[in-house]
Formats: C-alpha cells, structure tokens, sequence
C-alpha cells in the first residue's frame, strides 16, 4: 500500500472521536455516506476533499470507541493519518479499516505543512516529504500483513477454533 | 510476581502473542444499539452465528428517550436503529433487555447490576466506558465494531499486552469530595493521552474505602486518562455486591469463585511501568473549565491562563476568561446520570443536598437514572420526590444528555454542570458548554443557579 497526496493539517492536539463525527450522526444503521459529516461542527479545520493524508496533532482520535471516525475519514477520502500519537481504541479501528496510522517524532511533524506532497509507502515502513527528509514509521507487523495481503482477522482467529474450543472446554 | 492485569491476561491466552498479536478470550460480551448493526450485517454477509449466544448480553441506552419508555413519535432513524438491535438479538438468539425489561439500563450500569460482571473476568463492549467494569478486578475496555463483530463470531479479540500503570490514593478523602473529584485530579495531572498504552490499577486506602459505586466512577473515567482499562482489586466490598446477584456463581460455585478472586490482587513486588501516587486529603471538589477531561481544576480555583493553542480555542469555547473564577459562574442545566455517575449512590448524594430545597428557577435540572432497577431503588426510598419537590425532572434510564443523540441535549451557548464524563465540544449538544463535576457540586450549583461549593451546605 501506498499513498501519495498533498497533506490536509489540522495543527491541534487531542482531537477527539466527537470532534470527527460528532455523536447525533451515529443513529445509522450502515456505514453509507457518513463521510459527509466529517468535522462537521468544525468548519475552522478546513478539511477539504482531494487529500489522502490528514496531519493532526498529538492524541489523535481521543474520546469513544466509535468506529464511525474512521469510517467517515476513510468514505471522506483519507487512506493515512499521521500524528506524533494516537488513542489506542482509535489505531485499533484504523488498522481494522486500513487507515494506516502513521506515528512521527515531534521534528517530523513540525516539517509538514500544509499541501505539501508526502509518500507513505506501508511495505517499507518509509514516509518521505516533499523537498524533505525521508523518515521511518513503526507499525504493528501483524496489522501491516493483513492490510498489505488482505488477510481477514476473524477469519485469522476462525483457524484457531480448536484451540478456542479447548479452551473453553477447559474452564468449564 | 504478577500485576492483577498480569493475571487476568494469562489466564485468558488462547494463543499467545507472536509476531501475531494474543488471541484473548472473552467472557462477557455486552451490545447495544450503537455500535452493533454493522458488526451484524458483517456477520451476515459472512454466513456467522454469535459463538457464545450465553456470554453476549444486549441492551438500549445511547439513542433511546429518557421521556418514556415508548418509541412512538420518537426520532425515525433512532428507532429504527433501537429496532436494528431488536431484530439483529432475535435472529441470532442473543438475550435482550429491551425498553420492556426491568433490567434495561446503560449497559454499564446493568452488567454490574446482574452479576455478570465478576471479579477475573474478561468483558468488553463497542463503547469506551467499558472500563467501568474494572471496578470489579476485571479486565474490561472499549472495543471498535468490526471488533465487536470479531468477538461476537470467535468470543475472542487480537490483542497486544498493555503497560501496567499505578495509581495509588493515599490517605482519605475529606468531606464534599469524592471519586468523581479522584479521577478528574488525576486526568488533571497525567493528561487525556497520560495513561495511552497501559491498564491503570487504581490502589491506596482512599480507594479501599470507596463502595462499589465510586469504584466504577474512577474505573470509567481511565478511558479520558488514555488508558483503556482500570482496575480495582476485589476485595470484601466487591465481594459483598456481586453476592446473590442473578448470574453470579451460588452454592459451591460461589465458594470456588471467592477462593479463586481472593488470589486476584497484585503480588506484593509485581512491576508497574509507571506509577503515581496522590494524596487523596490533598484533594478538594473537581470541575473542568475546557474542552477535554483533563481541564480540570478545583473548584475553588481560577481559570488557568492558557499554554497552547488548544488551550485559547478551549476558553474561546467555553466563554471563559483566564484568572477568572469557577464558582459563581452562571450556568443553565445541570445533568446527574450517565455511566460515570448514575447509580443509587450518586442519585443519594444528590438528593441528600437538594432535599427541603429548591432547584435555582435558571435552571433545567434533569436526574437520569442509569438503570432501570436503579430508579425503582431510588423511587423506593423516596428520592424522586425529592427531586421533583426541588424542581428537577425525573426520567427513564439511559445516556441522555451525556451523548445528545437521544433528544435530550444542552441548547448552544448554555453552560451545564454534568456528572458525565466528557466535556469535548459539542458532546452536549452542538454549542454546548460541558463543565464536569461530581454529583454533589452538581446539586450545589443547581440550588445556586451557579458554580457552587457543595460543602456550603454540608
């Protein structure tokens, strides 16, 4: 997987899952055009469509559990985000959406400026900017397999169903 | 020398973790409306039943009236995904305490209420104040819904061991504080990202003397520190509540459970990666004056001048001025209920200010019960008359206004004083302004029609 866009920068901190989408647009029952509320209540942002990559600040995706932020930055367009951090239930769901999650150190992050051109190639863990460095990211190996060979989770844990039925044969 | 978390997490490995993250079984699994029919509709399109139709328990909360238990002429997309939710436990045999049931609440006001959440256990649930549930000595947090889609398929969720992180309450708490003012001080000091990472295990005196009640507030609370998961370890009181309760373990089972629960606690010399410790007399009553949980300051103290951006935006939000002072501040609702602050306890702690007084004429007060069996408690010892005599309005269990997706919400521009547990913007209500507080300062300012210091009237 790789992406290559103009960057969209948000320079806050702990932006949180309400400030993505915010809780009145979670009645759906499916996931269909939720990316259309997409910071919705924070015009100030200025998140445009065209870009695949968001920057944010530290703490990215703070708050709820809600699935649904990152459903509505993946229907909005974005395949990346990068932040010196995310909340853990926030990368757990990203990873699960192949919204890759791309941590960098505070120097890093200080280079990206708004529309710059930056390359995000998963396979070799490489982020590079425009006129810029070309820097590492880390990244859960397991996640990085299934999303680069499409590898389905549950169908992952459903090969282990033996071991799952002795052990609840165990306890019991 | 194992940690509490240690423990729960080995005897729960199915697979261990590789390169490939653990397979974790889970014991309970909890659902509700929200979070859910996606994760249903995935399973359909895969041909999957629910594995343990006997470990997975759903209920309406998020989305449902607080005005009567009734549907008609309620929000169309709402019913129809409270009805999602009925349809989906139906066709696959999950058990489901609807708006009919006596035993419908928020979901982590019920588990705890049904003895199913237990000591050791393992439990999570699409929402991230599943941490509540730690108050229990078990290991319980938040999960996504294509993870809610996983445990409902394998009962399991690929899992990464977290950081252990101690949080020690030294000391006791003076009067007019409580647990709610012991995790809005930690937030305070750590940060919303301070415990990213890592399981929080709450210890110290403050904390073994607190109920169960005032467990489960800090313990739903660690999710705004960043950490997933908090936890408590059981002892006598946990015990004391779980008896007797419909799933928990009877006769034999019991005795086997308790002697199992009783090896629980952290050894003595278990490593922590990090840990804190507070000194709960130095406490005083908590409020947030920003935009995140860790704005917080006491009550008695003034507005900080801002160090960053965020920080400007967040006064911008709410109005408020550097230096200024908390108490005293006008506000227009006041909320008690939710998940962090909606159980009998709090609903008490509440009632015993307001009882032979009267909620300020400013202010809408509304009191939400978290359960069902909650408010029949409550209505029990008299406690709705109390609220009604004062002014407030008495309703039916669920979210309400900690969420605004349900139509109870705080109009733009007005300023509450919440029990609940988020102040982001717009979590009220879009233009809302969240100040979080105990249900006692809660009270306080719904008299006062202000910020004010429940211990003026103690």
């Amino acid at each position: 997987m790789k992406v290559a866009s103009r960057i969209v920068v948000v320079p806050q901190e702990n932006i949180d899952t309400d400030q993505i989408i915010p809780a009145r647009f979670l009645k759906i029952t499916d996931k269909a055009g939720i990316g259309q509320h997409l910071f919705e209540d924070r015009p100030e942002f200025q998140v445009k469509k065209g870009s695949a990559i968001l920057v944010a600040g530290d703490n990215f995706g703070c708050g709820s559990s809600r699935e649904h932020a990152v459903w509505a930055l993946k229907d909005f367009g974005f395949q990346a985000v990068i932040s010196t951090s995310f909340a853990d239930i926030f990368r757990q769901n990203s990873l699960k959406n192949a919204l890759l999650p791309v941590v960098v150190d505070s120097v890093t992050h200080a280079l990206l400026k708004q529309d710059l051109l930056v390359t995000i190639d998963l396979a070799s863990q490489k982020l590079s900017i425009e006129n810029g460095p070309t820097v590492s990211f880390p990244i859960d190996s397991f996640s990085k397999t299934c999303i680069l060979e499409g590898i389905d989770e549950i169908g992952y844990i459903l090969k282990h169903d033996s071991a799952i039925s002795s052990f609840e044969q165990k306890r019991n | 020398m194992k940690t509490l978390y240690d423990k729960i997490w080995d005897s729960h490995v199915v697979v261990p973790e590789t390169d490939a993250p653990a397979i974790l079984y889970i014991d309970i699994h909890l659902i509700h409306e929200v979070t859910t029919p996606q994760a249903f509709a995935g399973m359909k399109k895969r041909g999957l039943g629910v594995r343990r139709t006997d470990k997975t328990f759903a209920t309406m909360d998020h989305s449902i009236p607080t005005s009567s238990r009734s549907l008609a002429g309620f929000d169309e997309m709402a019913a129809k995904q409270v009805q999602t939710l009925a349809s989906n436990c139906r066709e696959f045999g999950v058990p489901l305490y609807d708006l009919n049931s006596a035993k419908q609440g928020i979901v982590h006001v019920i588990g705890p209420e049904l003895g199913l959440t237990q000591p050791g256990r393992t439990l999570v649930c699409g929402d991230s104040h599943t941490s509540t549930h730690g108050a229990f000595g078990a290991l319980a947090h938040g999960i996504g819904t294509s993870e809610v889609e996983m445990v409902l398929a394998t009962q399991c969720l690929l899992q990464r061991k977290s950081k252990n992180f101690l949080v020690n309450f030294d000391g006791h708490l003076k009067p007019g504080v409580t647990a709610k003012d012991m995790i809005l001080a930690l937030i305070a000091k750590i940060g919303t990202g301070g415990g990213t990472g890592h399981v929080f295990e709450f210890g110290g005196s403050a904390v073994r003397a607190l109920d169960m009640d005032a467990r489960m507030t800090i313990c739903n609370m660690s999710i705004e520190g960043g950490a997933r998961a908090g936890l408590v370890a059981p002892d006598d009181t946990t015990f004391q509540y779980v008896a007797g309760r419909e799933f928990a373990p009877k006769g034999a089972a019991w005795d086997e459970a308790l002697a199992r629960w009783k090896k629980l606690p952290s050894d003595d010399g278990a490593h922590f990666d990090q840990a804190i410790t507070i000194d709960a007399l130095s406490l005083e009553p908590m409020i947030t004056y920003g935009t995140n949980p860790g704005m917080a300051i006491p009550l008695t103290a003034r507005v900080p001048a801002p160090a960053t951006p965020e920080d400007v935006q967040a006064l911008k939000y709410m109005a408020l001025e550097p230096g200024q002072a908390l108490l005293g501040h006008p506000i227009d609702v006041v909320f008690i209920g939710s998940c962090t602050n909606g159980r009998l306890s709090d609903l008490r702690n509440a009632a015993r200010l307001l009882r032979g007084r009267k909620v300020n004429p400013r202010v809408r007060m509304l009191v939400v019960p978290g359960s069902y069996d909650v408010k029949r408690l409550a209505e029990a010892e008299g406690l709705d008359r109390v609220f009604k005599e004062a002014g407030a309005e008495w309703r039916e269990a669920g979210c309400s206004m900690c969420i605004a997706m349900n139509g109870d919400s705080v109009p733009s521009g007005n300023t509450s004083v919440s029990t609940s547990n988020r102040n982001f913007e717009g979590r009220q209500g879009k233009g809302a302004r969240t100040l979080l507080a105990s249900p006692l300062t809660a009270a306080a300012s719904a008299i006062e029609g202000c910020v004010a210091d429940p211990r003026q009237f103690e």
